[in-house]
């Protein structure tokens, strides 16, 4: 705008015959078109309102504080209220959810539905870390959605292990270790190699070659069966794993087997009794439990 | 002749403030054409909105038997033999643009036919009014009274006619909170002070909106407040009939006595004889013959004075009336009037409501009262199993929108081997998995599905989740993918 050489205020405009407000860009006029006087008054009013609020309400940051207001409303006091609203709501449920025994949370919809959402919720809080968010697992965190369990699959076994942890140092914790046969010296390096290789056998995976097959049994059954059983087909008392699946914790290339066999394994669950209460377990055990079905 | 003049404006000071005073508007009484189908339309509207809670309709046991019914506690609205889920919104988005349209249509056929005989600014409004004029008398009566100043029959008449605004107020508020519980039961509840405190806050703000709006701002909400008038004057165009001054006949304006004379001495004057009574009508306070313009809402109240005043000296009526400019020009050159209501526009309006129509009939016709959803899990996308089959889960909702607890079972159509398994419910190899779903409700189910390693399977393969009344065979289907890992 050029301020310049603008229209005189209140110069009649001849096409309207209105008179304008004297502003003028390139030769444009603004027209006087003016507002009701209650326009303005509202707009006082909201000025007004915006001093009440900063006094009825916390507003001013301090240097290490803030104006409270005079209520001392506080949005975090708000939310304290409504989740114990929430709490009462859910009271009933939650306390069935601690009553009810696993079958019958898993038979009555209503609570299956609570404690597949609130096991889910704890889940994401407290094992994502070592199983991840989906459950999925990773190597030497078994995945949780399939159906091969280390220490049993149905719904009190996944309970127990909940509680009490795998080595957890938990006095009812799970425990069995795979003895590390070869830092132990108990079996030679070449034999963990054919015995190896026998293990990848009994699941179809491929051989090396000249593996002999007999040594590798004779190997495995005075050295194996003790834990993994006659069949190999593991011991969830143990936390032996089924060797003859095709699903492996560690991974089922040779290397990662005599990688295995000569350093053992004895992986880490920790106890979570104590720590969550028991509703709480509950609903993480059938959720856990609902992933894959559980066995 | 079409400049925009506000009430406002007449005679701007052009050394005066930027804000003016709202000019007091007394709208005097009036008889005639459109004054009736007012009244009309004024009972009706009213009458659908105070009474309407009140209709019956019978859907069943368990169900509530309010015609129009918005339950929000239970995320359920029911309309007559219509009852909505929140998912099903889009046949308000349908309804809202079916009204859009016809706003237009109306707009575009016959100028503000929603400002002047339809909108609830306009309908309370001029209940508002018709009170005033009740109570504290015609527009002379007024102005003389308030010129007058407050005395002790004025202070009666204003208190007599705010409460009576209030009680207005009130029962449009009470009446709005009836829509949303059942009416007959919040009536009671609300009496006897046993009805939730949003009710009564709801009925509170609608009483004050109603009072101060009707009472107060008038026609200052559609001059400065609303909307639709600036969106109406991109709608509208030269064939549309507006509330328009015929100036062809009625310019230059003559009063009676010096028309005699000057018709008497063959000169030619117009009809309109200067007796300002269409201004006296006007509820925005304007003067027609100053054109079309923003605050004029099209109400029509204007012809009705000036075919009263035409009627008493013997002309012809309608001197204001429903046309446009193309045929006041049309006149001028002593050419025939057209009227063009079959336009582009008009038939394209037409044809959009018939289709949004249709396509909404179609679809709440076809709206089936068992629905399934089915969610593929996202992580894990596949599980492989110890014996090399492959497992997906889902989640399923099952909806079952009918008055009555159902029981289903759920089937799966894909790979020749595929299972299915519902957690928390037992099934035997032969038998699906059976559910049973209460009456207006849904249910979330978890559902895996296996297929066995001896099919080879693509990275992903469609899948059908068959969900099916036991009783009834009706049969609701939701596809998804099967994913290998
Ligand atoms: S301008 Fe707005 S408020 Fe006024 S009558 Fe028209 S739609 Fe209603
Ligand atoms: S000018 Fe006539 S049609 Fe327009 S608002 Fe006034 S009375 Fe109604």
């Amino acid at each position: 705008m050029n301020m310049a050489d603008h229209a005189p205020h209140g110069e009649l405009d001849k096409v309207t015959g209105r008179t304008t407000t004297g502003h003028e860009w390139d030769g444009i006029q603004e027209l006087n078109t003016p507002l009701p006087r209650w326009w303005v008054w509202t707009f006082y009013a909201t000025i007004v309102w915006s001093i009440a609020y900063w006094i009825v309400y916390p507003a001013w940051p301090l240097v290490k504080d803030h104006t409270t207001g005079w209520f001392n409303y506080s949005s975090r006091a708000d939310v304290a209220v409504e989740l114990a609203k929430l709490d009462a709501i859910r009271g009933g449920k939650m306390a069935a959810l601690s009553t009810a025994s696993l079958e019958d949370i898993q038979k009555d919809p209503a609570l299956l539905a609570m404690a597949r959402a609130k096991g889910k919720a704890v889940f994401g809080d407290n094992c994502a870390p070592c199983h991840g968010t989906g459950a999925t697992g990773s190597k030497g965190f078994p995945n949780l959605n399939d159906d091969d369990w280390l220490w049993g699959g149905s719904l009190d076994q996944i309970m127990k292990t909940i509680r009490f942890g795998a080595r957890s140092g938990h006095a009812e914790a799970h425990e069995g270790q795979m003895l590390a046969f070869g830092k132990e010296g108990v079996l030679k390096p070449d034999e963990i190699v054919t015995v190896a290789n026998y293990v990848r056998s009994l699941s179809g995976l491929p051989t090396r070659p000249g593996f002999d097959k007999a040594a590798g049994e004779k190997l495995f059954t005075e050295n194996c069966v003790a834990c993994h059983g006659e069949d190999a087909k593991g011991n969830p008392e143990l936390g032996a794993p089924n060797l003859t699946d095709k699903i492996w914790l560690y991974g089922s290339d040779e290397a990662t087997i005599i990688e295995t066999v000569t350093n053992g394994r004895a992986g880490v669950m920790p106890s979570w009794e104590g720590r969550l209460d028991t509703g709480t377990i509950k609903a993480m055990a059938v959720y856990v439990h609902s992933l894959g079905g559980g066995k | 002749m079409n400049k925009t003049v506000l009430p406002s404006e007449l005679n701007p000071d052009p050394d005066g403030p930027l804000y003016v005073a709202q000019k007091k508007i007394y709208p005097q009484r009036v008889s005639g054409t459109f004054r009736r189908i007012k009244w009309i339309l004024m009972a009706v509207c009213l009458g659908i909105y105070y009474f309407l809670p009140f209709v019956r309709w019978n859907r069943g046991p368990g169900l509530p038997d309010q015609a129009v019914l918005l339950d929000l506690a239970n995320n359920r609205f029911y309309f007559f033999f219509i009852e909505l889920w929140p998912q099903e919104v889009y046949y308000f988005t349908g309804l809202l643009i079916i009204a859009a349209i016809v706003l237009f249509l109306m707009n575009s056929l016959g100028g503000r036919v929603w400002c002047g005989y339809l909108c609830p600014q306009t309908v309370w409004t001029d209940l508002f009014y018709a009170v005033e004029r009740a109570v504290e008398g015609d527009r002379r009566e007024r102005m003389k009274k308030e010129a007058e100043g407050l005395t002790l029959q004025r202070a009666a008449e204003l208190t007599l006619k705010h409460s009576i605004w209030l009680m207005i107020a009130w029962w449009t508020g009470g009446a709005w909170v009836l829509y949303f519980a059942d009416a007959p039961t919040l009536m009671k509840e609300l009496v006897t002070f046993q009805a939730p405190m949003v009710a009564y806050i709801w009925i509170g703000i609608l009483t004050f909106t109603t009072y101060v709006l009707a009472g107060f701002m008038r026609e200052q909400v559609c001059v400065y407040m609303c909307p639709w008038p600036r969106i109406q004057a991109a709608l509208t165009d030269e064939w549309a009939l507006n509330v328009t001054y015929k100036y062809d006949r009625g310019e230059t304006r003559t009063s009676l006595k010096k028309a005699e004379q000057a018709r008497a001495a063959g000169e030619k004057v117009g009809d309109c004889i200067d007796c300002n009574q269409c201004v006296a009508v006007c509820p925005t306070g304007i003067d027609i013959r100053d054109g079309s313009q923003l605050a004029c809402i099209q109400c029509g109240l204007c012809i009705d004075a000036c075919d009263t005043v035409m009627k008493k000296i013997g002309r012809e009526p309608r001197l204001i009336g429903y046309d446009n400019d193309i045929n006041i020009h049309r006149r001028m050159e002593g050419k025939p009037e057209v009227f063009r209501t079959i336009r582009a526009r008009t038939v394209i309006y037409t044809v959009l409501i018939a289709v949004v129509g249709a396509i909404m009939l179609y679809t709440l016709s076809h709206r089936t009262l068992l629905d399934v959803n089915v969610l593929h899990d996202r992580n894990p996308l596949a599980v492989r199993l110890s014996d090399g089959s492959v497992r997906n889960g889902y989640t399923m909702r099952v909806l079952n929108k009918q008055g009555i607890d159902r029981v289903v079972s759920v089937e799966v159509e894909g790979p020749p081997s595929a299972t299915l398994q519902v957690i928390g419910v037992e099934a035997t190899a032969a038998e699906r998995p059976t559910i049973s779903i209460g009456r207006d409700q849904t249910l979330e189910l978890r559902v895996l599905v296996t297929v066995g390693s001896e099919e080879n399977l693509d990275k992903s393969t469609p899948v059908r989740f068959r969900v099916i009344d036991t009783k009834s065979g009706e049969v609701a289907a939701a596809t998804d993918n099967f994913v290998t890992p």
